[in-house]
């Protein structure tokens, strides 16, 4: 958070006189509408999540309901899912950063070294296009293409002489499912900033360097990787502040009752528990969600800290 | 990017080859499902069952594109869809620039609690119930305030605003401005707002993406199917294989052709859905790059 007070830092010694800020007046009014609405709509719902310690019953209110402390809590961290599901949300997060991280790099630096510039727009248009399509028509692209009948992926391992695979229907194939999609729906985009980051290393070094005889494999490897790296070692930083944020709304369109056992995540239980169970038990849900915002919150502090101390700009 | 293109050496030669064919796969792998699934749709119902579409369209035919139009519930869906996206959109680059404008002013005494406010709501939530419990309370439930008012604004292109409107407009300018008499909201309309066409570019792409593309709080909020936005619909025909078979057209024929139209309407569906956000994209593209960048800048 100190992050965020810092560019003020400065304009601090001139603090302005009443005089000042009622002259500035209109301000306030301009900023009015959207801080009504970030009280209503982000600071109402973390009051009234305090029925994650009640027994919230929708005619007593939140008022009237009876609190029973940390009972929802003990229940969850004690029930049977527990662990099979924070795994899940895990093993999904962390395979999805790691096979995340390499390609968005690798495809920067690729193009940075393509001669033809229009090949270059090309791959770049076409790649970054596909983060605008949405959930709902990418799971159904996936279940398309990787049908055991039509799909064209099995047709192709047909034609290499492999045996269909019912990949929708294979427990141990959906976190593969949902993180090599990712990979394919965000490399492209995910890479801009890294060409950004690019462009500004000092064009005097590759000269130096060219002079000095480098390759441009060694170029590559002792000038943009480098350059790029500090951005890169940010971000990973960063998104393991989000490492509990698995897509949570793509995992709910890809669980069919087969790979349930891998795909349940913290997530997708609160929704099922909260808002389509037979009987929607509100405080429960309530309670699993904030288990997971005060970890998700203890890790996003953390994580930002780490990031400054790495020395480099922490991102804001 | 290059410095010389003659005279290289071996190994640079062999390095501009492997990174071209490395570039290509990825390349590849991104572009063909694309083009597979536009040639499918493209097809003959029984072509792409059969398995004959590899690249190019066989025996083409608009058969799926025939069966979207006789599709009903689409065509509803795509109605409601561009009406929450328009006036989505609106409310959320309004309520962005309403927002970004202040915090960006050195004068504005209260940005830092401002901005820990608005900071905050990134890294904590009340979570999916309260939230729910909020919108049922507003009575908004059901009605297409749900699908706008919920999701009036997002953090993040606040802050992006926030970083160009410092970056671009010099303080100079509000100066000269306040000589002549211009007060801070003419200031806002007549002159920022000007200024920032590309940011409002991104911004606009981003939220109208986020508004098209957004199912699951149409999920939880609307009940009656005529509110549907097109993501729930093709969420129940592509995602939980749901498909009205009244309202495919043609004789009420066999099985198994029935079974080849529905997967060729989805493949047209995925292509018509797709295609409003593809036809604005390369208009907005050049200004992407510039929006992650001040995203990834410190403000």
């Amino acid at each position: 958070m100190s992050s965020v007070r810092q560019p003020e830092r400065a304009s601090h010694p001139d603090r302005p006189s009443p005089k000042k800020i009622i002259r500035a007046w209109q301000l306030y009014v301009l900023m009015a509408l959207p801080f009504a609405y970030l009280i209503i709509f982000k600071y109402v719902p973390m009051y009234g999540a305090q029925i994650a310690f009640k027994n919230f019953i929708v005619t007593k209110g939140i008022w009237g309901s009876a609190w029973v402390g940390l009972d929802h809590f003990e229940r969850f961290i004690h029930s049977y899912d527990f662990t099979r599901i924070l795994g899940n949300t895990l093993l999904l997060s962390f395979y999805n950063l790691l096979a995340g991280f390499p390609f968005p790099i690798l495809l920067a630096l690729g193009l940075n070294y393509l001669r033809s510039r229009t090949y270059r727009k090309a791959v770049q248009m076409v790649t970054y296009a596909p983060h605008f399509i949405s959930i709902v028509v990418i799971v159904g692209i996936v279940k398309e293409l990787l049908d055991p009948r039509i799909g064209i992926v099995n047709k192709l391992l047909d034609f290499f002489g492999v045996a269909p695979i019912n990949f929708m229907g294979e427990i141990s194939m959906f976190s593969s499912i949902y993180v090599w999609s990712d990979v394919w729906q965000h490399a492209g985009f995910n890479c801009i900033i890294f060409i950004a980051a690019l462009a500004a290393i000092d064009p005097a070094l590759h000269e130096a360097a060219v002079v000095d005889g480098a390759s441009k494999f060694r170029r590559m490897w002792h000038i943009d990787l480098p350059g790029i790296m500090p951005m890169a070692v940010i971000l990973l930083i960063l998104n393991t502040g989000h490492i509990l944020d698995v897509g949570f709304e793509k995992v709910l369109l890809l669980q069919n009752p087969i790979n349930l056992k891998a795909s349940e995540i913290i997530d997708t239980y609160v929704y099922k528990v909260g808002l389509t169970a037979q009987v929607a038990n509100y405080s429960y849900s309530t309670a699993i969600g904030l288990f997971k915002s005060v970890i998700n919150l203890a890790l996003l502090l953390a994580v930002n800290k780490l990031a400054q101390r790495t020395k480099q700009a922490s991102l804001w | 990017m290059d410095i010389r293109f003659r005279n290289e050496s071996f190994t640079d030669k062999l390095f501009t080859i492997v990174n071209a064919i490395f570039i290509t796969v990825l390349f590849v792998s991104v572009l063909y499902p694309i083009i597979y699934i536009v040639s499918a749709s493209f097809s003959d119902s029984q072509a792409v069952v059969s398995g004959e579409v590899w690249l190019w369209p066989v025996r083409p035919s608009l058969e799926g594109y025939t069966a979207v139009l006789d599709y009903k519930m689409v065509w509803t869906g795509f109605k409601n869809s561009v009406i929450y996206t328009i006036a989505g959109t609106a409310v959320n680059v309004l309520m962005t620039v309403l927002a970004a404008y202040p915090l960006s002013r050195k004068d504005f005494y209260g940005k830092n609690g401002f901005m820990f406010l608005f900071m905050f709501t990134t890294m904590f939530t009340g979570g999916l119930i309260p939230n729910y419990l909020l919108v049922r309370e507003l009575h908004m439930l059901d009605t297409v305030w749900s699908m706008i008012i919920p999701t009036a604004l997002t953090v993040w292109n606040v802050i992006i605003a926030r970083t160009y409107f410092q970056m671009s407009i010099p303080d100079e300018l509000l100066e000269a401005a306040q000589l002549d008499g211009c007060n801070d909201f003419q200031f806002v309309w007549k002159i920022v707002v000007r200024l920032s066409g590309p940011i409002l570019a991104v911004i606009t792409l981003y939220y109208a993406a986020a508004n098209w593309n957004q199912y699951f709080n149409a999920m939880i909020y609307l009940k009656s199917q005529h509110m549907y936005p097109l993501q729930l619909v093709l969420k129940d025909i592509l995602v939980k294989n749901d498909v009205d078979v009244a309202m495919l057209s043609g004789d009420p024929m066999d099985a198994a052709r029935r079974e080849a139209l529905k997967t060729l309407l989805k493949y047209s569906l995925i292509v018509i859905s797709t295609v409003p956000l593809l036809v604005v994209y390369p208009f907005v593209q050049k200004y992407l790059v510039k929006g992650v960048m001040i995203g990834s800048l410190k403000g």
